[in-house]
């Protein structure tokens, strides 16, 4: 045992409520949301892993037990408030038409969406994220001339909402057909070495996930709970902005978010989840 | 300012700064087959106290972030991506660790430890932490001096 695994024990066994950056995550717990959504927290590893890893992982299972706990209940769950509006914006009408999401779609026929993108979209020839597709909507449904921006406060907060009502959805995008070009793209990001500290999405969520990296416990990198609350922040934080930080701490230059190489590498990693459930918004640290 | 003053010393026919006239370059460092480097960056002695002050500042080497060091426990949160540094003053000479701080890829290629004297060779170096893309020549991670006072600070490191 370590020293930090003493330290974390010693403080368990006095009761002392230690910090969430130090206290243990229980790894081997499973995660039910109020109580009815099962999540799907460790599975075997998709196809395409075969040789890389073997078992895949819900980020959730790497959080100290405070944070997993936050996510078990809506009540507890900081995100939920961000649905909450999410869902107001899903009925308000927006643009020339005065027309809502609501106005062509039920909620409870989009429980699928959060799990199955990004995906090919035929008509545009071209793989889109569900904020793509919103953007699609409110410019060529609705008759925005200005569709929110990917990360804006409306955008996550409505992703937010979409994400909520596919919770429990087994993660499932296609990587074949059209849309692999896009997939090799993305694979090709994720194992590159990039900046100044030659790191690749690999090197830590591949090889290391599991151990710490000064205070932080390695995760695989799985983004099957964003838009994702970050206690950090207080906020909720979509995929893509998550992917310009991790870049932008190797000492590069990032991609911008909504580029062709951040949504490839989106299709990528959301692939690798393939066989996780849709946990948005998770609540990570 | 800092190109500034390396146009102006080129202009001059003069080495840049008289204090770093011993400095070898990142590209002019000369590196063994073993992945060693025999001779002193500076040829100033590294001072211990502060390769300590290097390791553990998360501004500089911040080698805690991924090594635990027994004798550095007074510092938080150590990291288990590389390997523990106990001992590592009794495994390893001046040259081997002087290289491995340098450019651990050559003695370990595909290490995921960060080379820490080396400016070119990047895909998409960056300006620091900002993101964006860097302008200019870059420095490297650690400054000369700052590698011979870890590596002196490592050779004291001989417990397991």
């Amino acid at each position: 045992m370590n020293t930090k695994s003493k330290i974390a024990t010693i403080a368990v066994a006095l009761g002392m409520a230690a910090s969430s950056s130090i206290s243990h995550a229980d790894e081997d717990a499973d995660l039910v949301v109020n109580g009815e959504i099962e999540m799907v927290v460790r599975t075997a590893a998709p196809a395409h892993l075969e040789g890389a890893v073997s078992t895949i992982y819900s980020g959730w299972v790497f959080r100290s037990d405070e944070t997993q706990a936050m996510q078990a209940d809506d009540f507890d769950n900081p995100g939920m408030l961000f649905v909450e509006k999410g869902e107001q914006l899903f009925n308000t009408a927006m643009g020339a038409d005065g027309q809502s999401c609501a106005s062509c779609h039920q909620s409870s026929d989009l429980t699928n969406v959060r799990a199955t993108y990004p995906q090919w979209d035929a008509e545009h020839s071209e793989v889109q994220t569900v904020e793509m597709q919103v953007r699609e909507c409110q410019t060529e449904q609705m008759g925005m001339e200005e569709p929110w921006g990917i990360n804006s406060g409306d955008m996550l907060d409505i992703t937010a909402f979409i994400a909520s009502i596919g919770r429990g959805q087994i993660v499932d995008v296609a990587i074949d057909g059209p849309a692999h070009e896009t997939w090799e793209l993305g694979r090709e990001i994720y194992y590159t070495r990039f900046g100044q500290l030659e790191l690749s999405c690999a090197n830590c969520h591949e090889e290391n996930y599991g151990n710490r990296i000064r205070a932080d416990h390695l995760s695989q990198g799985q983004i099957n709970g964003f838009p994702t609350y970050r206690l950090k922040n207080a906020r909720l934080n979509g995929v893509q902005n998550r992917f310009r930080g991790c870049v932008r701490d190797t000492r590069a230059e990032t991609y911008g978010i909504g580029s062709d190489e951040f949504v490839a590498l989106e299709l990528y990693v959301a692939s690798r989840g393939n066989g996780l459930t849709v946990e948005g918004p998770s609540v990570r640290n | 300012m800092f190109t500034r003053h390396i146009i102006l010393a080129a202009l001059l026919g003069v080495s840049a700064g008289t204090t770093q006239a011993e400095v070898v370059s990142p590209s002019a460092v000369v590196v063994n087959e073993y992945g060693e480097i025999v001779q002193s960056l500076t040829g100033i002695a590294g001072d211990p106290a502060r390769g300590q002050e290097v390791m553990t500042t998360r501004g500089l080497g911040n080698c805690i972030a991924c090594h635990e060091v027994t004798a550095l426990q007074d510092y938080p949160f150590h990291g288990e991506v590389g390997p523990s540094l106990d001992g590592v003053g009794a495994r390893w000479d001046e040259a081997g660790l002087r290289g491995i701080i340098a450019n651990a890829k050559a003695m370990f290629p595909g290490s995921i430890m960060p080379s820490f004297y080396k400016v070119d060779g990047y895909t998409r170096p960056g300006d620091a932490y900002t993101g964006k893309a860097a302008e200019g020549a870059l420095e490297p991670l650690l400054a000369a001096q700052d590698i011979e006072d870890v590596v002196a600070y490592l050779l004291t490191l001989t417990e397991y």
